[in-house]
């Protein structure tokens, strides 16, 4: 595997951040997640949290942190980038509407047509780089440069969950009502958490996720 | 059952929090002194992750319609069983017509209410615990109410507890209240080099006022305009409860038990475990420092607290 630069730092006396510093990289992200699979099967490992080119590995509070920080970084070096493909997600969407409210506008200050911004959007396959934010949210990449729209100065206070939202250069599906400094272009009535299921979130990182235009409202 | 008179400003169930779940975005929440709620705990004989209620400045009203183990604990409020003034730190069995009341709190937040065998509500993705934000666990994911009812697990546990309690003489921790209580100690984090010493040093050397505009997900600090040497856009990473985020506005957040797994902003470190209690119990309004600590300071800070509370025992 190609060197990539790495940064290991503390967050607290129980857990090591590492990060590997931007732009966003699949092939990064790939290896990030095997290398969270990998932590995760150490006995010196809590839990781990992964992030986009990062993970925050929670260390058991007899650990001594500076020792396996070291580690971290050889096992790093040794991990290969997850090929497995995970789970294709359709995702069923209205644009536009009372639901979409950023639809119109996000297209016409791109001269583009309410229908084209559609189809841009939908072409893509987005993958799930990581899960935060909020329970069961995921941050995707895959959004087409054009529709990319830096966030709200004041957020919205409360944002429905279901809403498909454009934050700066990534995508998502906003998995509870919340407040929102993301763009709002639509709605979709699928479900992304149930605190009651086994499986509380509906996506896991490496997931991929194409949005089925359903209806386009104007 | 346990009847909610007045809930006070802000009371929700809370136990010691989920773990495991941050890779899917679901947060610890929990008790914010998780110090206070495990003591309750134990003085009534329950498992330290009991349920237990979390009120915040007191000001609250509760009715019994049965016999119960109860314990209170955390800031020190007047708080009065039927007309007895009761002390903090206090275990007492309570019966049915009895009431407890508190006062608005005279130093420290937040005040725990222990109930035999813990608060029976179901199990959410591992604990009882409230997440406000995600509106889960506790009772149906909310605030508590005026008029809810709660039941108690395992009411009652061996003999009558008459009334005991922690005296300040034999835990003086529990009772602290000097200016060295609001002295925080942290760990530098991954941009706390991005400071000059300037900048470094004016964050350890203010006292930094706790917003008003601070809740169970994090604090707000004012005080003077820290500017790093360069900005740095990060991408979003694994965050805790205790990280100390420095945003664009330059007044740092510090994160609490509600907390998002995962933030961007730029982090000058983490409150050590054994001092994040001290934050929770801080009220907004009032000023608190920081004091970078190495690595072997904040595990025997947290060793030594940890020792403390499992001495103690019904």
């Amino acid at each position: 595997m190609t060197d990539t630069t790495f940064r290991i730092s503390h967050l607290g006396e129980r857990a090591l951040l590492f990060e590997v510093p931007g732009p966003m990289v699949l092939d990064v992200q790939r290896r990030i997640w095997a290398f969270a699979r990998e932590l995760d099967e150490r006995k010196e490992v809590r839990e781990t949290v992964p992030g986009v080119h990062s993970v925050l590995a929670i260390l058991h509070d007899e650990v001594a942190t500076e020792r396996f920080a070291p580690r971290l970084a050889a096992l790093w070096n040794e991990i290969e980038p997850l090929r497995e493909p995970g789970r294709l997600i359709e995702v069923p969407v209205v644009y536009g509407g009372e639901m979409g409210e950023d639809l119109g506008w996000i297209a016409s200050s791109r001269d583009l047509t309410v229908r084209e911004a559609v189809e841009i959007h939908s072409a893509p396959e987005y993958t799930v780089y990581a899960l935060g934010s909020q329970p069961g949210f995921g941050y995707l990449g895959g959004l087409d440069a054009c529709l990319a729209t830096p966030r709200r100065t004041t957020p919205r206070l409360s944002v429905v969950a279901g809403s498909i939202i454009i934050g700066g250069a990534q995508a998502g599906v906003l998995s509870r009502t919340s407040p929102s400094g993301w763009h709002i272009i639509g709605h979709t009535e699928l479900d992304f958490f149930d605190p009651a299921a086994d499986q509380p979130s509906l996506i896991a990182p490496g997931d991929r996720i194409r949005f089925r235009p359903v209806e386009v409202l104007s | 059952m346990i009847e909610i008179v007045n809930p006070g400003p802000l009371a929700s169930i809370q136990d010691l929090g989920r773990t495991g779940l941050r890779s899917i975005g679901v947060g610890s929440s929990g008790a914010m002194d998780p110090r206070a709620l495990r003591i309750a705990n134990r003085l009534i004989g329950n498992d330290d992750a009991a349920a237990g209620i979390e009120f915040t400045y007191g000001d609250f009203e509760i009715r019994f319609t049965q016999s119960l183990d109860i314990a209170i604990s955390g800031a020190a409020a007047e708080i009065f069983i039927d007309d007895a003034a009761t002390p903090r730190w206090w275990a007492q069995t309570v019966h049915a017509g009895q009431c407890l009341r508190a006062g608005f709190s005279q130093s420290g937040m937040r005040i725990y209410l222990a109930v035999g065998g813990g608060i029976d509500v179901p199990v959410v993705m591992g604990a009882r615990a409230t997440d406000l934000k995600g509106a889960f666990g506790g009772l149906d994911g909310r605030m508590l109410q005026a008029g809810d009812r709660l039941q108690a697990r395992r009411p009652r546990l061996g003999a009558e507890i008459t009334g005991f309690g922690l005296s300040k003489a034999h835990h003086p921790g529990l009772f602290a209240e000097g200016a060295e209580e609001r002295v925080l100690r942290f760990v530098p984090a991954a941009e706390w080099d991005d400071y000059d010493d300037a900048n470094q040093q004016l964050f350890v050397e203010t006292d930094w006022t706790v917003s008003y505009d601070s809740n169970r997900n994090g604090s707000r600090l004012e005080g003077p305009q820290l500017v790093p040497m360069h900005r740095r856009e990060l991408l979003s990473h694994g965050i805790l409860p205790g990280t100390i985020q420095l945003p664009p506005s330059g007044q740092p957040v510090v994160q609490l038990q509600e907390a998002n797994t995962c933030g961007g902003y730029p982090k000058l470190g983490a409150l050590i475990a054994a001092d994040l209690h001290r934050f929770a119990q801080v009220p907004l309004g009032e000023t608190v420092r920081f004091k970078p600590v190495m690595l072997d300071e904040a595990r025997a800070a947290d060793a030594v607290e940890e020792h403390r509370i499992r001495a103690i025992a019904r």
